[in-house]
């Protein structure tokens, strides 16, 4: 078993330090090269993910948010081996993806399956959903026809689909009912982990409620692991056990669900609690002085802290020094020289 | 006694599709006083999008049309002005702001250029001129530096800066009402703070009245005087916003809240059963009795109309309400 060693996210996890995580990222990197200029020949370089850290315990959620352009989604895709990385470590079990054949890795890839954010675009428009539900059966190689078809029966009754719909099409469907066939997809193979990128993000409120309680009860019953990525503060905060917040393809906060809604805060979570609009008004909090300015592009991201050209508390070393992500006790990690 | 500045009497938009005559907007009446900004929210297809299109006239005549209602802007009914006169209220006293901010503006020409023909068109200004008046308003709306980006193309913008250039045309020629769709929905939660910060600022300052169309709760708490729910092109409540916020009374609203996450309250969401109704397939009675908690017989037998509540300010359209029953 590889040791966890000290890097972000051991403590914290409601008292499971002990516990080795299901996945975790060790210094992971990925640059990708934009070409610019007549006929491509200047590149420049996006670090869509720079130095990341972070560990995902088995039967936790862990909740990703950050602005667009923060590399959130890179990182999923990296952690489920859909990208390579430029750099750094993807453990799964303890093992590391990279020394794995390709064969062993399909074989991993099993226990980790990836949620879409858009229903509409990630199911095959052509193929009824009785299909596409067991097509990753199929691919496994899990099971014989009759097998997989009371499979695929018993999986859409428990999302809450009704099995006699298999051989409708996806756009006979709702956009809700279209994410409950992903996630249908997506338990087929009893994975541990499930990475959701926006699971719920292109949802109606009340469609919405209705997949975060769906997550949440399948969670329960099969001790699944989850990596949730989503924009909305309200969503992750209430499907996670811990949070981690991105900017510029760094992490700056790994809270607990009680940490991060209470100080001291990172500046950047700090601020992304006041710009999220709330229905509910305690009447103390000020009314919002919004973060000025937009976030630097990725392609030329600031020296020293990544957020000191936003941040309030900023200093003459935040501009020089990038701060490191380091625990403050009680498990509360954050990136900033004066928390 | 404040102005009225809109009214909308029982507007009935109809939407044709291959399945027959659809009522997107199905008797709809409210009003906005000068200055004040009413919140439309709801659910996709609810009929909020179509209800702020039939207010500028900009229903698509291939695929709809008002059927039904009047719409007064001050004293003038708008469905009764021809075409030319139309376009002369658009922009000019009413203008309009889209959700997507790349979609709405021509990528061919500078931003200078497309917030300057707001003062070319509607106050007849020479180039010169509605380029000064250009950067004066994208410097009213936030955008550092106006003089050099007036030159700046769409693409060479950041979403934030791409949506104050759509505000900054909304408001080049002061109009008197503006109507905003999701204006903040595609941008990231720090842009959506300041253009919201901004928007209420505008208001503040020019004593804009505005017509606010969106599906995030938060958001109708951030903006809104008063708040209309819609569902299958009905209204179902109105309300003035802190009557709305501190409780509000249709069923359908109460799911709503009881939906959306809220940080810092650590109890389980509770999902509205179901799925919004199809429109050809509406329940018989009220719209909602089909995933209604509390529906009861009446309900299913004939729909009821607004009861009024709060001294006659806050509207629900609700057997609950109804006097015969309580």
């Amino acid at each position: 078993m590889t040791p966890v060693g000290d890097e972000a996210g051991r403590i914290g996890h409601n008292g499971s330090d002990s516990k080795s995580p299901l996945a975790a990222v060790k210094n992971l990197r990925k640059v990708y090269s934009v070409q610019r200029g007549f006929f491509g020949r200047k590149s420049r370089y996006l670090r869509a993910v720079d130095g990341i850290s972070l560990s995902v315990f088995p039967g936790e959620t862990f909740g990703l948010v950050g602005e667009s352009g923060c590399g959130k989604s890179t990182l999923a895709r990296l952690i489920l081996r859909l990208e390579e990385p430029t750099g750094g470590q993807v453990l799964f079990r303890g093992q590391d993806l990279e020394t794995l054949s390709s064969r062993e890795l399909r074989g991993l890839r099993k226990h980790m399956q990836m949620v879409f954010q858009d229903p509409y675009s990630s199911l095959n428009p052509a193929k009824r959903v009785g299909w596409l539900i067991a097509e990753p059966l199929v691919i496994h190689g899990v099971g014989n026809g009759s097998e997989i078809h009371d499979r695929v029966g018993s999986l859409m009754e428990e999302v809450g689909l009704n099995p006699k719909d298999r051989n409708r099409f996806p756009h006979q469907f709702s956009g809700g009912q279209r994410q409950r066939i992903g996630i249908a997809r997506a338990l087929a193979l009893n994975p541990d982990l499930i990475v959701a990128d926006e699971p719920v993000s292109a949802l109606d409120v009340s469609v919405q409620a209705q997949v975060l309680r769906l997550l949440e009860n399948l969670q329960k019953k099969h001790n699944l692991t989850y990596l949730i990525i989503a924009h909305d503060l309200g969503v992750v905060h209430y499907i996670s056990d811990r949070i981690g917040v991105m900017y510029l393809g760094t992490l700056m906060d790994i809270a607990s669900k009680e940490q991060f809604l209470n100080p001291p805060f990172h500046p950047y979570t700090e601020a992304l609690l006041k710009a999220a609009p709330r229905i509910e008004r305690t009447g103390t909090e000020s009314k919002y002085a919004p973060l000025q300015g937009d976030v630097p592009s990725p392609l030329s991201p600031p020296p020293g802290c990544r957020f000191h050209t936003r941040c309030p508390y900023a200093d003459m070393v935040c501009r020089k020094e990038p701060p490191l992500l380091e625990d403050k006790g009680n498990g509360h990690f954050m990136a900033c020289h004066f928390r | 006694m404040a102005e009225t500045i809109l009214r909308l009497e029982n507007i009935v938009t109809i939407f044709d599709t291959d399945h027959g005559p659809l009522r997107a907007v199905d008797g709809v009446s409210f009003e906005i006083e000068t200055g004040s900004t009413v919140c439309v929210v709801g659910e996709s297809g609810c009929g909020k999008s179509a209800t702020a299109l039939s207010v500028l006239r900009l229903v698509p005549p291939n695929i709809g049309r008002i059927a039904q209602g009047s719409i007064f802007f001050r004293e003038r009914n708008l469905l009764d002005l021809s075409e030319a006169e139309m376009r002369a209220v658009r922009g000019n006293h009413i203008s309009m702001i889209f959700q997507e901010p790349m979609t709405s503006l021509n990528p061919v020409f500078t931003v200078g250029d497309q917030i300057g023909e707001m003062y070319r068109t509607h106050l007849g200004m020479t180039t010169s001129e509605a380029l000064a008046k250009a950067s004066e308003v994208m410097n009213l709306v936030g955008i550092p530096d106006p003089h050099v980006r007036i030159r700046e193309y769409p693409h060479q913008m950041s979403g934030g800066m791409r949506q104050r250039v759509i505000i900054a045309m909304a408001v080049a020629c002061e109009p008197d009402l503006m109507i905003a769709d999701e204006p903040t929905t595609a941008l990231d939660a720090t842009i959506q703070a300041q253009i919201l910060a901004l928007m209420n600022d505008l208001k503040a300052k020019k004593r804009t009245s505005m017509l606010f169309i969106t599906h995030n709760l938060a958001v109708v708490r951030e903006m809104a005087d008063r708040v209309i729910v819609m569902y299958a092109g009905r209204v179902f409540e109105t309300a003035d916003a802190d009557d709305f916020f501190a409780g509000p009374l249709h069923p359908y609203t109460e799911g709503l809240f009881r939906s959306v996450p809220v940080l810092g309250r650590n109890k389980p969401l509770e999902p509205i059963p179901g799925i919004v109704p199809d429109y050809f397939h509406l329940p018989r009675g009220c719209t909602f009795s089909d995933r209604c908690p509390y529906a009861f017989e009446p309900c299913s037998t004939e729909e009821p109309p607004l009861f009024a509540e709060d001294h006659g300010t806050h509207q629900v359209r609700c057997y609950r309400y109804d006097p015969r029953w309580r």
